[in-house]
């Protein structure tokens, strides 16, 4: 070691600290070759090392009854029953979707494809979460049009269904937007593929598109801040082909259907670096790879582009001895390439020749056992006070509500999802727009819902509360369709770590999420990791996105948001304080109030009544008491409402409890653990929740004509309320 | 009734369509790979829709020229039902199997929700168990449905009764507004001159199950499974 450090340092370290660099040299013995630096550079990235969050994602259950694989893998895995497994994860792709929106979005697609359907699942649905700049800012609209077009043009072609998804807007995010993408796909349970490399001898093939010098250092790219001079790094963003992608999984799923396959892994952030390293690493074992085999786009790359290129559409696998031929027969009919590039060693080292010289030669276990692992200083967020309603401004309840309905986080995202193909496959029973996604397994009578959910003005004024009403929220959003929630994803978008408070942030999240997932008994089964969100030393807003995924046993019995028909007694479930602080109506409409404006507390989330009362949601829509069914969130009480007079296109005549909190803080507060209800027959409704001491009060009835009435006076119609709700985006899109 | 549906690179509504013939029929069809060696003997061919060769080029023009569409051709002029959905469409009239062309939405954006289509004449093997200037609701799902035709070719199509289906409102309106993509004259699907060949843009596929949200388009499948048994 004194002899190492005592060596002079290259001038450029690839993003790696000193100390990094020096464990390096400490681990090889010598000093790296530029390869050699380069494999260090990536694998070490806190994109692909989790070296500031590791010792706080390990604080997160993970495990249930039906997990049948957790973090560390391609994917979550967890049991559906009937010998099927749903595989799902979620990823972000924010940094270059931000310096390249369109080819940014869609590869960050076409990754999170290939992590789950590499586990054998074919992939059924896809979903996003997505937060925008200030709808003000001259970037934001290019942003939105390049993101969403990107989505759609991969997912559309690839032929999976994008069926949800979020969207925000807030101006934290006007110099890094992020951009979430989720798949969900289907396996039979006994046949899910792992990545652990096994049998010396073996050979390792490279399938799917050639490698080209696209992408190289992504991931490095990934884990810095932006600076002014970020638009230079567009030729480290990759560019997507769906086309290959869409013959890749043909091709990947028609050979798993063989036993061929020993493992598999798809080379994503860091290429083939990473997918070689993480197969040899896993499996115990040495990888050799011969460079002069890898299929390449253009002559005369080096070793270090091809090792760190991250060219899209790409697979590494293990293979069975003899069944190379007929492999390639598989790959040859989708016209992918098929090539044996090395061989599985026991010598632990990875080992890459180049023109039959060695470009690398380095061992395995350390590089991942001694991966960097850091505890960051972190000082926790200062509490927020609680404001008092009282404080709050009252509007009057039509404009407000036409305000709230037009505003940008709560405008129809219907100019996003027309984009996208949400049908294709045939499955899709509760389209975007309600409050979980519905997406049938084919062949049986099963669905899984889906749902993405974060509210990052939650995350920032505290947390823990944000954390835990990020998982809450996605809880309710699958009990809302009638699910049972059964796992998670998460995505964790946060600032730059080094900072004690972003870290503080980090911390505070995973301590709230962790609270919720072992209340509700909901496990975090896979994630990702997105950090050094700032441009210039502006730090996002915090977003755990939570991806959600539940099952609902007999398809049929799923319920949308859409009041079905007039005359339906509508009965609110849960609560109501008329807590609003931090609510979308003290940030939309309280603007000038210099006491609404501050940063106030969050609603708390009680984890016990959220069990309670989607237990008793769960029960009435299972028995097919329920017409309708909408969790209230953003906006509150009345904003949820008039979601679901809209979606069906049915009025309601709603009244004021006896003893409900002022008006705007009935109508607007953000209160948590609540639902609506639209029943034919509230009788049996009314008796569970008494019997389970669930809250459950009558509000009024659906109504025919259209109006929507609040005690006894007339809003506003549903016909003039869609027309500001529809009209923001689409006019926001095309603005010049 | 024996049918196939033919799977180009990029097919990925195949196994909609698949579906939607198990259910008027009672059996999957063949699925055929377009490299296929031989096309079996058949009632009905079905070109899916889909992303043939990633939409580059043009769309459905590399499709267009697969070795198997010369015998599709052949199978089409002796007779036998050939309907195209979607990028079927686009393949078939790039193949010269019907008329017209596709362009890029007027939007210029991908598009996917339902629409309204009227139906234009019931007199076809595809469309007899609906009545004329009856109204679907059926999805919609592409970037490239703009249909187009040389204004003379347009008129005979229409004075030969070869429309099948155009864009309209709930009563059956054919309007400007109604016209979601900027086809001519909101034509949405035609047939050839002979009418045993169909192509429309609209998705009948994904509309034959009542979970999905409808089932109008249902009767074009239970037709087909009638004429050709």
């Amino acid at each position: 070691m004194s002899t190492a450090k005592a060596m002079a340092r290259p001038d450029d370290l690839m993003g790696l600290t000193p100390g990094e660099y020096d464990r390096a040299v400490a681990i090889l013995g010598r000093r790296p070759t530029q390869t050699e630096l380069g494999v260090f550079s990536v694998m070490w990235s806190e994109h692909c090392s989790y070296k500031s969050s590791k010792k706080w994602l390990k604080t997160l259950p993970t495990e249930a009854k039906w997990v049948i694989c957790g973090p560390g893998e391609n994917a979550g895995v967890i049991d559906i029953g009937d010998g099927q497994a749903a595989i799902f994860k979620m990823e972000s792709h924010n940094h270059p979707s931000f310096i390249e929106p369109y080819q940014g979005a869609a590869t960050g697609v076409g990754g999170i494809l290939r992590d789950v359907f590499t586990m054998g699942a074919r992939p059924i649905a896809n979903m996003n979460a997505l937060r925008f700049g200030d709808p003000s800012h001259p970037r934001t609209r290019h942003l939105v049009a390049g993101v969403v077009a990107g989505i759609g043009g991969y997912g559309n072609c690839v032929g999976v269904p994008t069926v949800g998804g979020e969207t925000n807007f807030d101006p934290s995010y006007n110099g890094n937007c992020l951009v979430n993408a989720m798949t969900v796909g289907i396996a039979p349970a006994d046949r899910i593929f792992y990545s652990a490399a096994a049998g010396p001898g073996n050979s390792v093939v490279y399938v799917g598109a050639k490698t080209g010098r696209d992408g190289i250092h992504g991931a490095t790219m990934a884990s810095a801040e932006f600076d002014e001079n970020s638009e230079e790094k567009r030729p480290t963003v990759q560019v997507g082909d769906p086309f290959t992608e869409k013959l890749l999984i043909e091709a990947c799923l028609e050979l798993m259907a063989t036993d061929a396959i020993v493992a598999i892994q798809d080379m994503g952030a860091a290429g083939l670096t990473s997918s070689s390293v993480e197969m040899a690493g896993k499996g115990g074992l040495g990888i050799e790879l011969d460079l002069d085999r890898v299929p390449t786009r253009e002559p005369g790359m080096t070793a270090y582009e091809i090792m760190l290129s991250e060219s899209q559409e790409r697979m590494l696998m293990i293979l069975q001895p003899g069944r190379e031929e007929m492999a390639m027969g598989i790959f040859a009919k989708y016209e992918l390439d098929f090539a044996i590039i090395g061989t599985v060693t026991t010598t632990g080292k990875l080992v890459v020749r180049k023109n039959g010289k060695v470009e690398a030669e380095m061992p395995v276990e350390p590089m991942v056992a001694q991966s960097p692992e850091y505890d960051r200083p972190w000082t926790k967020t200062p509490a927020r006070p609680v404001l008092d309603a009282g404080n709050v401004p009252a509007h009057d309840p039509a404009s407000a509500l036409k305000a709230l309905m037009s505003s940008p986080d709560l405008a129809s995202r219907r100019w996003i999802w027309e984009q996208y193909d949400h049908l294709v496959r045939g499955h899709t029973v509760q389209r975007p727009g309600g409050d979980a996604a519905v997406v049938r397994v084919p062949g049986t009578t099963k669905a899984l819902a889906i749902t993405t959910d974060c509210t990052p003005r939650y995350c920032h004024a505290d947390p823990e509360t944000g954390g835990a009403q990020a998982v809450a929220e996605s809880w309710r959003n699958l009990t809302a369709v009638g699910a049972k929630p059964l796992a998670i994803t998460d995505n964790m978008n946060f600032g730059n770590p080094e900072r004690p408070e972003i870290m503080g942030q980090f911390v505070g999240c995973i301590a709230g999420m962790r609270a919720a997932c072992l209340a509700l008994d909901y496990p975090v089964v896979s994630g990702n990791v997105s950090l050094y969100n700032e441009t210039q030393g502006q730090a996002i807003l915090p977003a755990p996105a939570i991806g959600g995924v539940g099952l609902l046993p007999d398809a049929t019995k799923s319920v949308g948001i859409a009041f079905r028909q007039p005359g339906d007694t509508i009965i609110l479930i849960g609560e109501t304080q008329g807590w609003l602080g931090a609510s979308l109506y003290v940030r939309e409409l309280c603007r000038e109030d210099p006491v609404a404006r501050q940063v106030w507390a969050p609603p708390p989330v009680d984890l016990g009544w959220e069990k309670r009362n989607g237990g008793l949601v769960r029960a009435v829509i299972e028995g097919e008491l329920v017409s309708a069914c909408h969790d209230i969130s953003d906006g509150g009480l009345l904003v949820a409402l008039a979601e679901m007079a809209l979606a069906g296109n049915v009025g309601f005549d709603i009244a004021t409890p006896e003893d409900a909190p002022a008006l705007h803080a009935f109508l607007f507060g953000e209160d948590q653990a609540r639902y609506l209800l639209a029943a034919p027959d509230p009788k049996p409704i009314l008796a569970s929740a008494h019997a389970v001491g669930v809250t459950a009060i009558v509000l009024g009835r659906t109504t025919a004509g259209g109006a929507l009435t609040l005690n006894g006076r007339v809003l506003i119609s549903v016909n003039e309320l869609r027309e500001a709700h529809e009209g923001w985006l689409p006019s926001f899109m095309a603005a010049r | 009734m024996k049918s196939a549906v033919i799977v180009f690179p990029g097919s990925n509504r195949e196994q909609d369509v698949a579906d939607a013939i198990e259910r008027s029929t009672g059996r999957q069809p063949l699925h055929i790979w377009h490299r296929d060696a031989e096309l079996p003997d058949v009632d009905l061919i079905v070109l899916p829709g889909g992303f043939s060769y990633g939409d580059y080029l043009r769309t459905g023009a590399i499709a267009a020229r697969s070795p198997i569409m010369s015998e599709v051709k052949r199978r089409a002029e002796r007779g036998t039902p050939v309907i195209g959905i979607c990028n079927g469409f686009q393949i078939l009239c790039e193949a010269g199997l019907l008329p017209g062309v596709l362009l890029t939405n007027a939007s210029l954006k991908f598009i996917c929700r339902n629409v309204h289509l009227k139906v234009e004449t019931s007199q076809s093997l595809f469309t007899q168990r609906y009545s004329t200037g009856q109204v679907l609701s059926v999805p919609i799902a592409h970037h490239d449905g703009n249909y187009f035709a040389d204004p003379a070719t347009l008129d005979r199509i229409e004075d030969r009764g070869q429309v099948a289906f155009r864009y309209s409102d709930a009563a059956g309106n054919v309007t400007a507004e109604t016209n979601c993509n900027g086809s001519a004259r909101n034509i949405a699907g035609v047939f050839n001159d002979t009418k045993n060949v169909l192509g429309l843009m609209p998705h009948p596929e994904n509309a034959t199950d009542p979970q999905l949200g409808s089932t109008d388009g249902r009767a074009l499948f239970d037709a087909l499974a009638e004429v050709v048994a």
